[in-house]
Formats: structure tokens, sequence, C-alpha cells
């Protein structure tokens, strides 16, 4: 069972790098009780860090994990309302605010559930037992004869005497540091864990209150607008500013080096000398890189760095031994976060004091960032989170918020609120890396894999920020800040290694620097090495002559890994499926870096030959990520990631040439709409006696690769390159004639 | 041209002190200090904006000042009657139909507008209907379904 002894070294090698999170303000003997406690109670043991009981008898949850439409905000209420026998209407949440929450490290990666939710489930038992034993002292009973009900401590069986969380204990603090020996609930005492409780931020958001960042109306707020240069390479050569400072509400223009923007009274005020301002200003710089022969025979010949991802088994003698040696090569263009809504950051500079609002997925790396950025030291920063619009991953919203923080710093006193143009947003925010995945396997007499090599070529920078430099304004300034020279690789060899028990496998990235700005969106590596690797294994399934399933299922060791396949298959009636008029079915599965969820879907896909138009009727998924907190939440990621991922596999591909980013809004980047959405069906595999994982990554590579494997299902000939457009399907059925 | 305007807005008379050539949404969410309609992109593409003029829903971003002084305007404050939600809001939190919700104030006023002329559609016309609405997360299966679910208690109060 080498694969099983895989799984437990990422394991351990992913609890390692957690390890390395840094815990600035906690004492050294807290920091060394926190050891062996869950998720990122282990960086934050003290239970003050995650609870606060107020005196209305509700509870506050502090977390470093963000809403972001995902859903965490209820899933961790429910988790915590369980523990401490509550509704979870009395349950509340402040997330990510540098002075009030835990720094657990930014929102992403589908690791919230785990992170956070096990530590405030772990610090909420041991709440929950403190308070049990401070009523029994208060009231003269036995811990044994107490129960709680919806936040009131009482006699087993009667009503009274009674003492709520809120009388015992209101406004007090716990002042002790979580032991890990507090039980937690037995999962088959949940009342809650496990049920479809409606989302806690939806009410607001379909009422139109004020819930995001855009609806923050400060007193004396200032609005201002960024003009930016061109493109990443050019510089402000000269610029006419009277004409612009003598326009209405205009108060100033803050120019610093190639940073150039304008604040004024009013939004719109902002935006007309923005306009204006723009046509005064000359920029100069040329592009560095030459596309003239397309965009992938560039990227393809960048130097590399080469970078080991996993190795074992003699590959090169096996591929000798093998009956057949198939190789492919699977690309994927640079695409967009497209965050509905683009940035928007606020900030004020009071008393030397800089309050930062935002809605990054990392308040607490924001503010390091701007500790370069602005050379304020982090005790004169509070960065707190508001809600904004989907991001999908790293988006515009740290270069917003320091955008503002910049501006506002120049500006003390007055609130400034900086909003993104949809073209800011498309041309600036960091995209989705860029890859070309060569695959080689070799198969066997027994129609199985015996070697299997990947080369997985990408841009390797993140750029997401803390290390300075890594926000666009930083970059402009007369005195640039430098960024840090490092990548990191895991994320394009993320899912770079397929799951499945093949004898020998070598995986390494070649890392380069491609021209744009980018850094995570959703999955990131997994969709295009998921969507290479399972296409790639519809290719060898067809090559060893065996049914795609069977081929799949023949090299799989992990049971949970074969069941959600399983499950698809039989719902999808996969047996009986045929090839007719332009119909295809597709099947992929995948485990989300590694340790995560468990996913397998089938797509049916419609081909219209003539056009070389796609589109996907139906989605059959199934999915385990162990414990299931809110299973309705799972389904709405898992109905979001497939669609998602339906839209990016179709449609979607940033456009870009030596005058800059030539994408800039909706009819540039179109995305899939309402008459081309699939139906899609999930079913949950609920796996209570499992941790519970995210699922907000895991569908998005199955379903580009079940779509491709439908496409030629459906046509008789594979696309290789993402998205599958018309003229490239054109183009591959032109091959077969 | 500068000047105090008098909008009729959700039922009520407002007095504004703007531009005839500002864009409505600016408007809405600065002058008056609604939070419905959102700024998606500025260019009518994306349809989360929305917002009815006299009862015809219309892109308040490229909608000027000017073209809307003497109409009725109403946003998605303006559906629900004090607490209660609008059957199509209610719908939309029945289904958990959102997931970030940016785009939701659009999806409402386009399914409200399809309703009110069309109490009982069908998926394809419910999809025809909201096809110049985009929304990012892919909660449109659940958006289809709560207009659908809006329909039958709307028919049902008949």
């Amino acid at each position: 069972m080498c694969e099983q002894t895989r799984r437990e070294f990422i394991k351990q090698s992913g609890s390692l790098l957690i390890g390395f999170s840094i815990c600035s303000h906690l004492p050294e003997e807290l920091l060394a009780a926190g050891g062996d406690l869950p998720g990122s109670l282990s960086d934050h043991p003290s239970l003050d860090s995650w609870l606060e009981v107020n005196a209305d008898g509700s509870v506050t949850i502090f977390s470093g994990k963000i809403e972001m439409g995902q859903g965490i905000g209820t899933a961790l209420v429910q988790i915590v309302a369980e523990e401490l026998d509550m509704r979870v209407e009395r349950v509340r949440v402040v997330a990510g605010d540098t002075s009030r929450t835990p720094d657990e490290g930014g929102t992403g990666g589908s690791r919230s559930v785990q992170n956070s939710g096990s530590a405030l489930r772990s610090a909420a038992a041991e709440a929950r037992q403190f308070l049990l034993q401070l009523a029994a002292e208060q009231l003269g009973l036995p811990l044994s004869q107490l129960e709680v009900d919806d936040g009131t401590i009482r006699p087993r069986g009667k009503k009274m005497p009674s003492l709520s969380y809120g009388r015992l204990f209101g406004g007090h603090r716990f002042q002790r540091v979580a032991t890990g020996k507090a039980s937690v609930k037995d999962f088959r005492d949940y009342r809650l864990v496990g049920k479809s409780v409606p989302r806690i931020d939806l009410p607001d958001k379909v009422a139109g209150r004020s819930v995001y960042i855009q609806d923050m109306r400060l007193p004396k707020m200032l609005h201002a607008r960024v003009v930016r240069p061109p493109n990443y390479w050019s510089r402000l050569e000269s610029l006419r500013e009277k004409s612009v400072l003598v326009m209405p509400g205009v108060v100033q223009i803050v120019r610093d080096g190639s940073f150039l923007a304008v604040v004024a009274k009013k939004e719109e005020q902002a935006i007309d000398a923005s306009v204006v301002l723009r046509q005064n200003a000359r920029w100069n710089g040329e592009a560095q890189f030459d596309l003239s022969n397309g965009f992938f025979p560039y990227y393809e010949n960048l130097p590399f760095r080469e970078m080991p991802v996993k190795h074992w088994g003699n590959v090169a003698s096996s591929f000798e031994g093998s009956m057949h040696v198939i190789e492919s090569t699977f690309r994927r263009p640079y695409q967009s976060h497209g965050s509905p809504g683009p940035s928007c950051g606020i900030a004020q500079m009071k008393d030397g004091f800089l309050t930062v609002w935002t809605h990054s997925q990392n308040a607490y790396d924001l503010r390091l960032e701007l500790t370069h950025l602005l050379g304020i030291p982090k005790e004169k920063m509070r960065v707190i989170h508001k809600d904004g619009p989907g991001c999908y991953g790293h988006n515009g919203a740290d270069d917003a918020g320091a955008d503002a923080a910049l501006i506002a710093s120049r500006l003390p006193g007055f609130p400034i609120r900086v909003q993104w143009s949809r073209q800011e947003e498309f041309q600036w925010a960091p995209f989705g890396k860029a890859a070309v995945i060569r695959l080689k396997a070799g198969i066997g007499l027994d129609g199985k894999v015996r070697a299997w090599q990947g080369r997985i070529i990408s841009d390797t920078r993140n750029e997401r920020p803390g290390g300075g430099g890594e926000v666009v304004c930083a970059w402009h300034l007369a005195s640039p800040i430098p960024r840090a020279p490092t990548g990191f690789s895991q994320g394009p060899a993320r899912n770079g290694v397929p799951l499945y028990a093949f004898p020998s496998l070598d995986v390494k990235v070649h890392s380069v620097k491609g021209p744009l700005r980018v850094s995570s969106l959703r999955s990131l590596g997994a969709y295009a090495n998921v969507f290479a690797i399972e296409s790639f294994m519809d290719e060898l399934a067809q090559v060893a002559e065996m049914d795609p399933v069977q081929f799949r299922l023949n090299q799989l060791e992990d049971p949970r890994a074969c069941e959600v396949i399983r499950r698809v298959v039989t719902a999808s009636q996969w047996g009986k499926k045929k090839r007719v008029g332009g119909l295809g079915w597709g099947l992929a599965f995948a485990c989300y870096n590694d340790t995560g969820a468990y996913t397998a879907m089938a797509a049916q896909v419609q081909v219209e030959k003539q056009t070389g138009r796609v589109k996907v009727l139906r989605v059959i998924s199934a999915v385990d990520a162990g414990l299931i907190i809110n299973p309705d939440g799972v389904r709405n990621q898992m109905e979001g990631g497939i669609i998602q991922s339906a839209s990016w596999t179709l449609k979607e591909e940033v456009k870009f040439g030596p005058e800059g980013v030539k994408t800039q809004d909706w009819e540039d980047y179109p995305i899939l709409g309402f008459e081309e959405v699939p139906e899609v069906e999930v079913i949950l595999v609920n796996r209570p006696d499992q941790p519970a994982v995210g699922v907000g990554e895991v569908a998005q590579g199955p379903a580009a690769a079940a779509i491709s494997n439908a496409i030629y299902d459906a046509i008789g000939v594979r696309v290789y390159d993402l998205p599958f457009t018309p003229s490239k399907v054109k183009k591959a059925l032109a091959r077969i004639g | 041209m500068s000047g105090n305007i008098v909008l009729n807005i959700n039922g009520q008379k407002r007095k504004v002190e703007n531009n005839s050539d500002v864009s409505l949404l600016l408007v809405l969410r600065n002058d008056l200090k609604l939070n419905g309609p959102k700024f998606g992109c500025g260019l009518g593409q994306c349809g989360f904006c929305t917002v009815f003029l006299d009862e015809v829903p219309v892109r308040s971003c490229v909608t000027s000042l000017s073209e809307v002084q003497g109409r009725e305007i109403t946003t998605l404050e303006g559906l629900s009657e004090g607490e209660e939600l609008h059957p199509v809001q209610q719908a939309f939190l029945e289904e958990q139909a959102a997931q970030c919700g940016y785009c939701t104030n659009g999806m409402i006023m386009m399914g409200k507008a399809l309703l009110d002329r069309n109490p009982n559609p069908s998926e394809e016309e419910i999809r025809l209907a909201l096809a110049g609405n985009l929304c990012r997360c892919g909660t449109h299966l659940r958006i289809i379904r709560a207009i659908k679910r809006a329909a039958r208690g709307v028919s049902s109060d008949v």
C-alpha cells in the first residue's frame, strides 16, 4: 500500500507547514501549551482568542477565516452552537480583524473548516466544561446532574434552578488556555452539525441592507480614483495637473513617482477628474516579451527552474518494459478571477494610527504588506475585514486596500474610499496561472500504468501580500518596494501527482516567470493538473482497450476514492451511455490537494459539429468531504464550483499583447450565462467519523476533465488546450476530417 | 447642469442636489444611501445595478439623473413592506439562492419583472429573462429554483 504511505507523508508534511505559522502576540508559555491542540488552536490556545460570552447570553466567536460567499460564517456558528448547546441565532461572528481575531493566515486552500472549525469546536467544548463547573459551584449541585438547554444550565430534567451563560459569565474573560482535555460531542449526538442551517448572511444580502465594504459610508469620507499606467511596464513621464485641480470637488492629486490618484468630495467628481487626469498624463515604457509567434510557444520556451514534486520507483526502466508509451500535452491560458464587483478599499489616518477596511482574504498579511509600503509599524495599524463580492482567490482586494491606505497616509483625518473600475479589476488584479502539462505514461501487459511522468510548466511566483512589493501601488512609487524573489511551488504542483497506485512516478514543476501578474485562483494548479491527468487517463484507457471507469478502479486502492466513482457510475447509468447525435459523456475523479475531499463526476455534453459549439447539459457529481457540517452548504459549493469550472473550461482566456492586458470588461471576457448553465446533481457521501474538509476547490479540476472526456466521447477527437472554444473544437474536428 | 432634483423613490419624494448627467446608480448609492443596487461594471453588462423605472427594469449605472425625473423609481429596498420581504426575496432565502450575494439585487429585480408579466414561467423563460444578468459564483440553478418557487407562491395567492 505505497499509496497509503504517501498520503500519510503528505499529511505529516502538511502539519509541519502549519507549525511555521507566526504567533505574534502570545506569551511563550501559552505557545508551548498549544502543541497538540486541533487546528489553529495550537497557535492561539487562549480561549479568549476564540470566544466571548455576552451579558445577553449570546456568544461572539472570533475567527481569522472570513466570509466570501462560501458560507464559512454559518458553518463555524453551527460548530460552536453545537458544542455550547445553543441556538445558532445566538452566536455571532467577528472575522478577520487584526485587533480582535486570531491570526489564522489567509482564508483559502479549503482549509477553514479544518483549521478554524476544529479550533472553535475544541475551544467551545472547553468553554462549555468551564461554564458547567462554574454553574455547579454556584448552584451547589454536582456537575453530573447538570445539562445545558439553549445556553441555560440547569439540573437535568428540571426547569429550576437555572443559570444562563449570560448571567453566569457575561462580559467576563476566560483567562485560560485550552487544555485539549474537554471532550467534544460525539457526532451521534449532533443536532445542528450535519443540518442544512440557512446561511446567516443571506437575509441582509437579500433585503439590500448594508453588508459589503462598498456599502460603508463614513463621516467626512472622500472618494479617490487611481489613474494607472496603461500596462505593467509603463511609467509616468509627464503630467499636467492644473486643469484637474480646478475641477468641481477635487481635493487633491496624489502623485508619487508613477502612482497617480485624485481625491474628490463626491464619487462622480473623482471619476470625472480621473478621466481628465488620464488625458493629461503621458507614459512610456516597452514590453519585455515577444508574442509574435503566439503565447504558448513563448511560454514553453522560457528559462525554467526545475522543482521536484514527487518521485518513486524506477521510471526509466519501467518505460522501457512497457507495451505502450503515450505522451500528451495539455494547456491552460491565464484566466481571470472575474470578481463580480470591482475591488474597494477604505482607510483613515488619524492621530498617527491607520485603520484600513478591506475585503482581503488575509487582514494580517495586508497589514504586514502595509508596513513595507508605508513604513508604519504594525502596532500603529488595524486592518478590518468587511464582506466583499466573491473573489475566488487573490483578486484586487488587497491592492485597493493598499491604494486607500497610501492615499489616506497623505491626507490625514479623512476616510478615503478607493473604488476600482471594472477595467482596473480585469487589468491589474492577479491572474490565475497559465500552465503547460506534459504527461507521459507506459502501460504494461496487465493493462495498468507502469510508469508515469509529469512535467508542469507554470508560473510559480505567488504574489500574496506580506513580503513587500506585492500590491500594485508599491510598484509605481518613486522608490518602488522591491519584491520578494521566491515563489510558491506548491501552487502549480497542486494535484500534480495522481492518486492512482502507479509503481513508478516522476513529477516535476518547471517554474517560469511569465508575462502577467499571477496569484491564487480557486484550486490553484489543481484545475489544470486534474484536467490533464484525468483526460490522459481516458486516453490511456483507450490504448489499454478498457472502459475508462474500470481502468481507474483497477489502479485505485483508496476505498473512499472508489466509492465516489461508483456512486457517479450508478447515478449516471454509466454503462448504458451511447455516442449519438453529438452527445457524449465523460467521467473524472480527484482527491483535492491529495488529502482533501474525494470528488467524482460525469458530464454530458452536446457538440454542434457545424459550429464547434459545446454545451454542457448535465453534471452528476459525488463528493466525500468527511463529516458534513452543512449539507446545503456543500451542495451550493459543488454546484457553484462545477458551473464556474464549466465557464473557465468552455470560455475563459485573458487576452494580452505588447500593449498590455487587452481584457477590459465582460464583453472581452465572456462567462457562462443562464442559457448555458448545465443541470447539476450532487451526491453527498457523509462520513461523520472522518475529519471535515472543505469543498470550495474540489470540483473545478474534475469538472474540466469530465467535460473534456465527454467532448471526446461525442466527437471522437480530443481538445488539449483550454478553453474549448468553438474554433478549437472545429480545428480538432478538422484533424480527423 | 447642477441643481435640485426631486425624485420619486420607493413611494417617497426625495430631493437630490446633483448634476443631471450623473448616473442614477451613484445618486442612489451615495446621495440617497441605498444599498440594493450594486456597482458591478458601470457599462450595463452585468445587471447588478438593476432598478425599476415605472415598473420596467433598467440598469441604473447607464441611466442618467435627467432620464428619471418625474418617473417612479423602485429599488430592492422598495420591494419589501417593512420587515416583510417580497415573495421573490423570500423565495431566494428559502432556496438559499446566493453565495457572495453581489448579483442578488439584479436577479431578484429581473425575477420580479418576469413574474409581473408572466406569473407562471417555464424554466426556459426564466433562463431567457435572466440571460443578461451575470452570476460569477455559479448559483444560477438556485436562482432559477427561487423564481420557480416565487411563481408557485404568487399564483397560489391569486
